[in-house]
């Protein structure tokens, strides 16, 4: 079980760095898709405490919101506003990816070095990491509105991941009420992307900055 | 059953007033709603209530506080929406700023999302579950960001996305924080872990140091986002300037208050576990911060929304630093935050009336306040001397204990930063604040017809009056009330009464 739980992690690290070297939009979905389907093969591996009905059900819920729900909304916005297909960084694709690999280094030497509570397994806690920076870098480093939220939804991917490897005993009912929060998140701000295509005539964050001091 | 009712009512009337046509109903709808949770929560804030939903809805000193509060600031806000509406009604309207014609958000919509927002904060208010009061807060982002987009024009949307965006990154590192501190008290691997306060609060002696510091500042950085403490405070000018007056007072009265009870109840836990002196720290640290920073921001500010919003910044800092400073001080807070809730819904509510009438947020074109709206402009007035802390009125005597605490404690250089920050506040409020009130209007003005609407001066009169009152006069039920308040927070209270 263990080498399966590691190759999700190392897969989820790569999907980390495809989000961040991605250079269309299709692509970047696709990438925060594929992650999404891997976190929700992750409550089946753990081997979580109840019965394997309700691990069952919970890895199908995860997968089917994070892998499904949220690149099935997010293409839907990209359709709605005609958004163009580049991703526009503020910083260069190669620099995001050296970033996203330094990230990498420093999340396992961070593994490596902190005194973990609870016994986890292998590389979870790197893979955590690595995912919340991955998100926030790209909520930074990105012009679109679109592609934030992608960065928004990483980063949540990264702690959802960093919950099950640190609290797995956690209650159920609560990841299902935070991933329903999250999923209204993301349907809200896809109603605001929607209208701010409409409002401004582009998605580009760099042009809504009117309101200042 | 009560609990649940209390976070039920609001959530099903906001599924009915997206059911109901007609504008009328709707709005009756909402202040029945309104008047109903005030009822259920002050019931249940002077009543021995049962948990429920198997101990995760409790009700303590502190809950009651923010909840009673809320719904207060809720159905005077409610009573207001009355008129408010009413003048909003359909159709497009020209933008004052740009010149540009919008039009209004469904009403429909308005009212469900006011009803799902306090919904949300009754949730907040009456959990003790870390996990769940999370999810709460979340819920509270995304029913109130359709409110301030309500005028469907760029700025709003800007302050809307802005809103957003900030508030949802900052929660998701409270989430972080809060698996941490699940994981701070983790034990050996196997343990149950609950993230009940109470669970926390008995098992922590096994707290692991770091583990807890680290906890704590993702949690006071996440939920400080929300609070609006310097410098995670950038998303608050903007919303609470372009939001509707209704909302503004919702959002700087009430939510703010939600979101400080998100750190409360970690510092509750941090007290239990011997780092109580860390937390205070911290505190203090973001509560100077963040007064500075509102003052530099109110002088010389021109905007009187985004003067009130950074009034806000400042009274947040005061909370904060209040608990911070331990002792009194922490009594002092409590007593804070009700009097600024009271007076800043109030306020915003009263620019409201200012800016239907003038159709500027500008504080320099605005003259004569007091000549064509009297009641408005009395109250403009007074609500400017009791926000600033200046006596008879009640935050006064809330930041007289919070500087008392200083001294004592011998920080006085923290008093100092505080006292200065004050001073300087109030001196740039009574530029912006005594030019709009005096004088004479401009000669483009045009005086709205009926005059000063019942609906759109009666909430804001009664919350200014209560600030008033609560200066000289406290009584002994609100003051055990706010000292168990206090002694909930956990922190080391000294001679307290």
């Amino acid at each position: 079980m263990q080498l399966w739980l590691d190759a999700v992690f190392v897969l989820i690290m790569l999907t980390n760095l495809s989000l961040l070297a991605a250079s269309r939009m299709r692509l970047i979905i696709r990438a925060a898709a594929i992650q999404g389907v891997l976190l929700g093969l992750l409550p089946l591996l753990f081997s979580l405490e109840g019965s394997l009905a309700a691990n069952l059900g919970f890895s199908a819920f995860v997968l089917g919101i994070k892998g499904l729900g949220f690149p099935w909304l997010l293409t839907r916005t990209c359709r709605r506003v005609r958004i163009t297909p580049e991703i526009e960084p503020y910083i260069g694709y190669n620099f995001s990816v050296i970033l996203g690999i330094v990230g990498l280094l420093v999340s396992l030497w961070l593994e490596h070095r902190l005194d973990l509570p609870v016994r986890v397994s292998g590389l979870s806690v790197s893979a955590a990491f690595m995912t919340i920076f991955s998100g926030f870098l790209l909520v930074v480093s990105r012009k679109k509105a679109v592609t934030q939220v992608i960065g928004y939804l990483a980063a949540e991917n990264g702690i959802f991941l960093f919950g099950l490897s640190l609290a797995p005993h956690g209650p159920m009912w609560l990841e299902l009420c935070v991933l329903l929060d999250i999923f209204v998140a993301v349907f809200v701000m896809g109603i605001a992307i929607h209208n701010i295509g409409r409002e401004f005539d582009s998605v580009d964050i760099g042009a809504v900055d009117s309101l200042k001091d | 059953m009560l609990l649940p009712a209390i976070i039920i009512v609001p959530f099903a009337a906001g599924v009915l007033a997206l059911l109901i046509r007609a504008d009328g109903p709707r709005r009756a709808l909402l202040v029945v709603a309104a008047g109903l949770h005030l009822a259920l929560s002050l019931f249940a804030a002077t009543h021995d209530v049962p948990p429920a939903w198997g101990g995760l809805l409790i009700f303590d000193a502190l809950g009651r506080l923010f909840l009673c509060l809320a719904s207060i600031l809720f159905s005077a806000s409610a009573v207001y929406a009355l008129g408010y509406l009413r003048a909003e009604e359909a159709g497009p309207r020209p933008d004052f700023v740009e010149g540009t014609l919008f039009v209004n958000a469904p009403e429909a919509r308005f009212t469900a999302c006011l009803l799902f927002f306090l919904a949300a904060m009754s949730l907040v208010c009456t959990t003790r579950h870390l996990g769940l009061l999370w999810v709460g807060v979340e819920a509270t982002t995304l029913a109130s960001a359709p409110l301030i987009y309500f005028h469907r024009q760029r700025r709003s949307l800007e302050a809307t996305w802005k809103y957003l965006m900030i508030c949802s990154v900052g929660i998701a590192l409270a989430l972080f924080g809060n698996i941490l501190l699940t994981a701070a008290v983790g034990g050996e691997a196997g343990g149950v872990q609950s993230m009940n306060v109470a669970d926390l609060v008995r098992r922590a002696a096994d707290i692991r140091e770091p583990w807890f510091q680290a906890a704590f500042i993702c949690i006071l950085v996440g939920y400080g986002t929300k609070m609006g403490l310097a410098p995670m405070h950038t998303w608050l000018p903007d919303a609470h300037s372009e939001a509707p007056s209704i909302v503004s007072a919702l959002l700087s009265g009430a939510l703010l208050n939600c979101a400080f009870l998100g750190i409360l109840r970690v510092v509750e836990v941090g007290a239990a576990a011997g780092q109580a002196a860390f937390a205070m720290d911290l505190l203090v640290l973001f509560g100077l911060l963040s007064m500075t920073l509102a003052a530099v921001f109110i002088v010389g500010q021109g905007d009187f929304k985004r003067l009130l919003a950074y009034s806000s910044v400042e009274h947040m800092g005061l909370l904060a630093l209040g608990v911070g400073l331990g002792g009194g001080a922490v009594f002092g807070a409590m007593l804070h935050a009700v009097n600024h809730s009271l007076a800043k819904a109030g306020l915003f509510l009263l620019a409201g009336n200012i800016l239907a009438a003038f159709h500027t947020k500008s504080a320099h074109d605005v003259r004569g306040v007091v000549r064509v709206m009297p009641v408005t402009g009395v109250f403009w007035l007074a609500g400017f001397l009791a926000i600033t802390g200046t006596p008879p009125f009640g935050l006064f005597v809330s930041e007289f204990a919070i500087v008392r605490q200083a001294m004592l404690g011998g920080r006085y250089l923290v008093a100092g930063l505080m006292l200065a920050s004050l001073a300087a506040i109030f001196a740039g409020f009574s530029i912006a604040v005594l030019r709009m009130a005096q004088g004479t209007p401009p000669p483009s003005f045009r005086r709205p017809p009926g005059g000063e609407r019942l609906t759109s001066i009666v909430s804001p009169v009664v919350l200014c009056a209560a600030t008033a009152v609560l200066g000289v006069y406290i009584p002994s039920s609100l003051t055990r009330f706010l000292v168990e308040a206090a002694r909930a927070t956990g922190l080391p209270l000294g001679g307290l009464p």
